[in-house]
């Protein structure tokens, strides 16, 4: 089971995807990084606490590439484990999607630095 | 053995020839008398043949009405009734023919008289003996030990009596009125057995007084008839039938019995109904468990709760609320009240005190629903209202009215309340069928689902020149998202693929199935290994759902060049063994797995390789369900164990490394049951 929780400060919304995400619960990973891209420019992922994250998760991240580019919203996703940043490799998701390993580069990525 | 029909037929038969016998030795009897003759062999013979005549008689009726395994009171009653008809009209008919030729010499003559008076014997010793069986039947209605050796002690003792006509020992001394006292009192104590009134309806209890009376009114009409035979002309009769105690035990037993079963009759008429009533609730009660054998419906439950609880409250009118889904009213069914005058009654209850009930059974039914008011209404003056719960959920409320106040007594409310729980178990049991007959559907279209699914999956794997090609798959659930499938694309190139689908299960399987269609058409175009990722790409792009992917490896093996040319789309990196470098490794290049970008961006993204391979050379292709196969610690197989897996078994054939590597597999996870698809395609250099 996933638990997400967010966090709004000045413009960053940041998102903590914890626990696993599935098949099932991908989901609600949809449904919080869809209202985020509807509201903010700029949003970070927080993945310090991703224990697991299945194919159906990935394809969650991946369905969101090209909305991203044509929006111009900057998303980071950061706090990778390294299991969890290998199968992101793997499928050449880190290819398309930012990814960075602290917070303070994510920040300094979403504020364009 | 004689078959019943012929035993009848044997008695009947015997019957009738006593009564002729014991009529001819009359005449002798009668024409010694009247010539001074020797009377006493005939008079033998005369009482003789009237006890083979009675024996006759008694398994006459104990064949006819005695030994049917069930029996219906009224029926019995009737037959006797019937028996006592047609003996009394004949009797009658007798007395009419004495009458008219009263003035006749034929009319004084004995032997005439004798006639008509054996007739009559005849005639009351069969309706005796008639109603004697049938009141047996109802004395041992509900038998008991006790009673049956009653009854025994009683019938012997009336068979042994009937020998006293051979003794010259007088009816009227003193031992023959002890032995007709004693049968007359085990007469009485037996006829207190009346357990039978309690199961007729009110109209059967009047019914059997107004037989029963007749039967008696027969009896006693036999009683004066015979009595006083003939003696207005100075007949004797040779044997006055009254003088035979068994006779006159069998008429005390008789009348004894008519006259208490008409008085316990009488008493019982008042609380028939109860008793009727009780028996409709009982069957109400076997409706409604019944309800799911015989195929009825919910609605049909709901229409016998309604019936049932009415008649067993006696309510004037009622009226059941049946809810659908979010507690929202679908219908109502009324029972001689409409929609107008329940919202009249409603609107009446609001300004009425209302009672809540308190519930022996705690959660589910107290409810605050459930009630009792006293209504200022026209009519109706109470009403009780109780909801139908299954699994906490309200599906349905009954409101029952009564035309009196406080019309719902404690006792009424408590069978109200188990109508109502079989009603709701009913039901229960209703849904849970139908939802185990959906499951069951939904299996069975699964099962085909595997079996096309498997039918997508190479029966038959294709090789070229000294390449030894070995593989496995196995689903999770009934159908997967993994995907394997060689193709020999001409003698010295074999095409080799393995996918899989992101997500699992059923949508995993479609896709699964789109790519195989996919391999299957570009393959045969002989394209590159970039060319078909490309082209692939491009078509699943089309048709895979947003969030869907398929990632695959795609191989081109050339066995003239001796080199493979390779392409991973986003999938595990294979492994490989190098027989020159002796060194097991990742092939770990950049590449994309398919559908992620639905546009010719993807192109940048794909990378090719080419590598020269040798004899001892093996590639080991496979899909995540291994990597990520967990044992119990929760720790994952891994790629490090894979890695070792294969250096320990480099000197295998392909065919051992995939069982090999399936067991060691099972023995990791220990268990057979795998928590996502698992596929591997192994290749041998030969």
């Amino acid at each position: 089971m996933v638990e997400i929780k967010n966090t709004l400060e000045n413009d960053i919304y940041t998102i903590y995807v914890i626990g696993e995400v599935d098949a099932s619960s991908s989901i609600h990973l949809d449904e919080s990084i869809s209202e985020a891209t509807s509201k903010y420019k700029k949003i970070m992922v927080n993945c310090s606490e991703l224990e697991y994250i299945s194919s159906a998760g990935l394809g969650v991240f991946m369905s969101y590439i090209n909305d991203l580019e044509k929006s111009g919203i900057k998303m980071v996703i950061y706090g990778l484990s390294d299991k969890v940043k290998h199968v992101f490799q793997i499928l050449g998701l880190d290819q398309l999607l930012k990814i960075t390993t602290s917070e303070t580069e994510a920040k300094g990525i979403v504020n364009g630095i | 053995m004689p078959s019943k029909k012929n035993i009848l037929r044997l008695i009947t038969f015997s019957g009738i020839v006593s009564w002729i016998a014991m009529l001819v030795s009359g005449y002798l009897y009668r024409f010694a008398q009247l010539h001074n003759g020797n009377t006493e062999t005939h008079f033998f013979l005369f009482k003789l043949f009237m006890v083979f005549f009675i024996i006759a008689i008694y398994f006459f009726y104990r064949k006819n009405i005695g030994n049917q395994d069930s029996f219906n009171i009224l029926d019995v009653l009737w037959k006797v009734f019937v028996t006592g008809l047609i003996a009394t009209i004949v009797s009658l008919a007798s007395s009419f023919l004495m009458e008219a030729l009263k003035n006749h010499e034929h009319g004084r003559n004995p032997y005439f008289l004798d006639t008509i008076y054996q007739i009559n014997i005849g005639l009351i010793i069969t309706f005796l003996i008639a109603t004697f069986v049938v009141w047996k039947r109802l004395i041992l209605y509900q038998k008991t030990k006790m009673l049956i050796r009653f009854w025994n002690i009683f019938e012997y003792g009336l068979l042994a009596s009937s020998l006293f006509i051979f003794t010259s020992i007088s009816f009227f001394a003193g031992f023959s009125l002890t032995v007709l006292g004693l049968l007359s009192l085990l007469s009485i104590i037996l006829s207190v057995n009346l357990k039978w009134v309690a199961y007729l309806n009110f109209k059967q209890k009047w019914k059997s007084i107004l037989l029963i009376i007749l039967i008696a009114v027969y009896i006693i009409y036999f009683i004066i008839i015979l009595n006083s035979f003939g003696e207005s002309k100075g007949f004797t009769p040779i044997y006055r039938i009254f003088n035979v105690i068994t006779v006159n035990s069998l008429l005390i037993f008789t009348l004894a019995y008519c006259v208490f079963s008409v008085l316990v009759i009488l008493f019982n008429l008042p609380t028939s109904s109860v008793f009727e009533q009780k028996l409709v609730e009982v069957i109400n009660f076997q409706k409604l468990s019944q309800s799911r054998n015989v195929g009825q419906n919910e609605d049909q439950v709901f229409d016998i709760l309604l019936d049932s609880t009415v008649s067993v409250s006696v309510a004037n009118a009622a009226w059941l609320d049946i809810f659908g889904e979010e507690n929202k009213l679908t219908r109502t069914l009324y029972f001689k009240t409409n929609k107008i005058e329940k919202e009249d009654i409603l609107n009446k209850i609001k300004s009425t005190r209302i009672k809540q009930l308190q519930s022996s059974v705690p959660s589910r039914m107290s409810n605050p629903n459930r009630f009792t008011a006293e209504l200022k209404h026209d009519i109706y003056k109470s009403i009780f209202v109780i909801p139908i719960f299954i699994q906490e959920k309200q599906i349905a409320v009954l409101s029952l009215l009564k035309d009196v106040q406080e019309g719902f007594s404690k006792e009424i409310i408590e069978i109200i309340r188990t109508f109502i729980n079989q009603a709701s178990i009913s039901i229960e049991n209703y849904r849970l069928m139908d939802e185990a007959i959906i499951n069951e559907r939904y299996k069975e279209e699964l099962k085909i689902a595997k079996r096309v699914q498997d039918s997508l999956l190479p029966k038959r794997l294709e090789t070229i020149n000294n390449l030894e090609v070995s593989a496995f798959s196995k689903a999770a659930a009934e159908v997967g998202g993994d995907y394997f499938d060689t193709y020999k694309m001409n003698e010295n190139q074999l095409a080799l693929i393995v996918g899989d689908v992101s997500g699992k299960g059923t949508s995993a399987a479609f896709h699964m199935s789109q790519m195989k269609g996919i391999f299957q058409s570009l393959v045969q175009i002989n394209l590159s290994a970039r060319d078909f990722i490309i082209k692939a790409n491009n078509a699943l792009s089309s048709c895979l759902d947003r969030t869907s992917f398929i990632t695959v490896t795609y191989f081109i093996i050339d066995s003239n060049k001796k080199k493979f040319e390779f392409s991973r789309a986003g999938h595990c990196p294979s492994l490989y063994y190098s027989a020159k470098e002796k060194k097991v490794y990742f092939l770990e290049d950049n590449g994309l797995g398919l559908g992620i970008l639905r546009d010719n961006q993807f192109n940048d993204y794909v990378d090719v390789n080419e590598m020269d391979y040798q004899q001892g050379d093996i590639l080991l292709l496979y899909t995540d369900g291994i990597t990520e196969a967990k044992n119990k610690k929760n720790e994952e197989f891994g790629y490090d164990r894979l890695k070792l897996f294969l250096e320990k078994h480099i000197f295998y054939s392909a065919e051992h490394i995939k069982d090999s590597l399936l067991s060691e597999l099972y023995n990791f996870c220990g268990s057979s049951n795998l928590e996502d698809d698992v596929t591997t395609l192994i290749i041998k250099v030969n």
